[in-house]
């Protein structure tokens, strides 16, 4: 099983830089609406709660359950290891905030929805992508 | 409330030649298509002063995706056009056709020429379907809404889509095997079309033990690239009088979006925007699904086809694995024919724009040998999937 597919990294900006680079402190963030506590994601000017204009970044505790997901036998790439699982995660502190990632650490024939799943990182300098594993 | 889209007619069809690597000039498959829609409605290029596509000529994406935009064709034609406009941030495929529906009812133009063309096929030569942003080499880097899912190996459309039916799967208990029908009924109807790619049976033993591309999607879930152009002419009524071809006409649109348009955060992953557009069409009509002659829904996977079904409400919400089991309902002789040439997934990638186009074929009871038992009314031609959705609901005369 690869367990990781070649990855193409994202453009870090000032917009998405907490997201991207919060792993270096073990840390998933997300921007917040400093009014009405809404996680935003993706990061947008605006709280799509509250329209407020005041956001800050928040640090979650990065766990979640697998909302959904697919094992990828195709290579989109020359050279793709495959298969690997993608998956959507729903992180506990809000319904609907989701990440498209990767599952890691866990056989593909275990994966299920609905499973509990913790926040790791992987290090491709300066980004830091977040990938999860099954949470005992 | 008046429902301004009745004021518009489909007036001309057209097709260029659809196959897999013609290697033909994708303007040249284009004019082909224009002047055969024009020549259909009886009128000539003099009489177009509209003009409408997707996704437009400037739009980056996978090779082939963009076949030609409005300055190439108006160009080509020396058209003198009063109204015109090519893009892709549009409720789906069709949206260029609801657009030059609302041109020719406001009084913008008389005669909208649309336009929709792919070459893909030749510009992805023989290998393997490519990810977006295979190509970029070591220095690409993933932005905007991409690089949500790029960096995760999740490269296609396949992959998100796939998601959304594991989902559905989950809730509903839906199966690979009910699933499977999408694509069988599909193959079973382009026997029957001459233009369809893939025409030789498939059988449920062939789909289930066929190539996986990403579950539970296998290659028969996914779509065939083409090359090739359909084009229509969207008429205002009025005008539409004394025209050569039968007249089909525009009863309601559906272009809304209500829900996030993004592959992950959408509230509800076992369905997609188009239940929003979906309920809209219904909003604007006092026919029911019931009314509902043949169905022509959009399937650049699978999936979205049954999502389509659901939410266009020809059968409830989760209950489209029980409904399509068996292939009988949607049969061309069954309750709601669906996909009568084949589909894209057996009749070619026509990006949206085919479904139209055989919405109106039945319309007219031009079909042939693929052709719907009986004198069909009313249709419905439906594109797009995840964040992209439009519809149409026809009527014959």
């Amino acid at each position: 099983m690869a367990e990781s597919p070649m990855r193409l990294l994202p453009a870090v900006t000032l917009e998405n830089q907490h997201f991207w680079t919060g792993g270096a402190q073990g840390e998933l963030r997300f921007l917040c609406c400093a009014l009405c506590k809404h996680l935003i994601h993706p990061p947008a000017p605006v709280c799509p709660e509250c329209l407020s204009r005041k956001l800050e970044v928040a640090t979650v505790s990065g766990r979640g359950t697998v909302h959904t997901y697919t094992v990828n036998h195709q290579p989109w790439y020359p050279g793709m290891a495959t298969p690997f699982v993608i998956a959507v995660v729903e992180l506990v502190e809000q319904p609907g905030l989701r990440l498209t990632t990767n599952l890691v650490n866990c056989p593909i024939e275990q994966v299920k929805i609905g499973m509990p799943v913790r926040v790791v990182f992987e290090n491709h300098d300066p980004v830091w992508i977040p990938l999860f594993e099954p949470a005992l | 409330m008046e429902v301004l889209e009745r004021r518009a007619a489909i007036t001309g069809l057209g097709q260029s030649e659809v196959g897999r690597r013609l290697g033909r000039d994708p303007l040249a498959l284009t004019i082909d298509a224009c002047l055969e829609a024009v020549n259909d409605a009886g009128l000539t290029r003099a009489d177009i002063d509209g003009l409408s596509t997707y996704p437009g000529g400037m739009v980056p994406g996978a090779p082939g995706f963009s076949g030609a935009g409005i300055v190439d064709v108006q160009d080509a034609l020396r058209l003198n056009l009063n109204w015109y406009c090519g893009g892709v941030e549009f409720p789906g495929q069709l949206g260029a056709v609801i657009n030059a529906c609302m041109a020719v009812a406001t009084g913008l133009a008389n005669h909208v020429l649309c336009f929709r063309t792919v070459w893909e096929s030749t510009a992805q030569g023989g290998g393997p379907r490519a990810g977006i942003g295979a190509g970029g080499g070591g220095s690409f880097r993933a932005s905007g809404p991409m690089q949500w899912t790029l960096p995760f190996g999740a490269a296609s459309a396949a992959n998100w889509i796939a998601m959304m039916a594991q989902r559905h799967f989950h809730e509903y208990g839906t199966t690979r095997e009910q699933l499977a029908w999408i694509a069988l009924n599909a193959r079973r109807n382009a026997a029957h079309n001459p233009k369809a790619i893939y025409r030789e049976p498939l059988s449920l033993e062939q789909y289930l033990s066929a190539r996986i591309i990403s579950t539970p999607f296998v290659l028969y879930d996914c779509d065939v690239p083409v090359d090739g152009s359909t084009a229509f002419v969207v008429s205002r009524r009025e005008r539409a009088r004394d025209l050569r071809s039968p007249l089909v006409g525009v009863e309601s649109v559906g272009c809304a979006l209500y829900g996030r348009p993004s592959w992950d955060q959408f509230d509800d992953l076992t369905t997609m925007a188009l239940r929003d557009a979906a309920k809209m069409l219904w909003s604007r009509s006092d026919l029911r699904p019931g009314d509902v002659d043949v169905a022509e829904l959009y399937d650049g996977f699978s999936f979205i086809a049954l999502c389509w079904l659901e939410a266009l409400g020809f059968c409830g919400k989760g209950e489209g694995g029980p409904f399509i089991d068996g292939g009988a309902r949607i049969a061309r002789d069954g309750e709601i024919p669906l996909n009568t040439q084949g589909g894209q997934l057996s009749a070619g990638r026509l990006h949206g724009f085919g479904f139209l186009h055989e919405a109106v074929v039945q319309l007219r009871g031009e079909g042939g040998e693929h052709q719907v038992p009986g004198t069909p009314e009313v249709a419905i031609a439906a594109a797009g999937g995840g964040p992209l959705g439009g519809c149409l609901l026809l009527t014959r005369g």
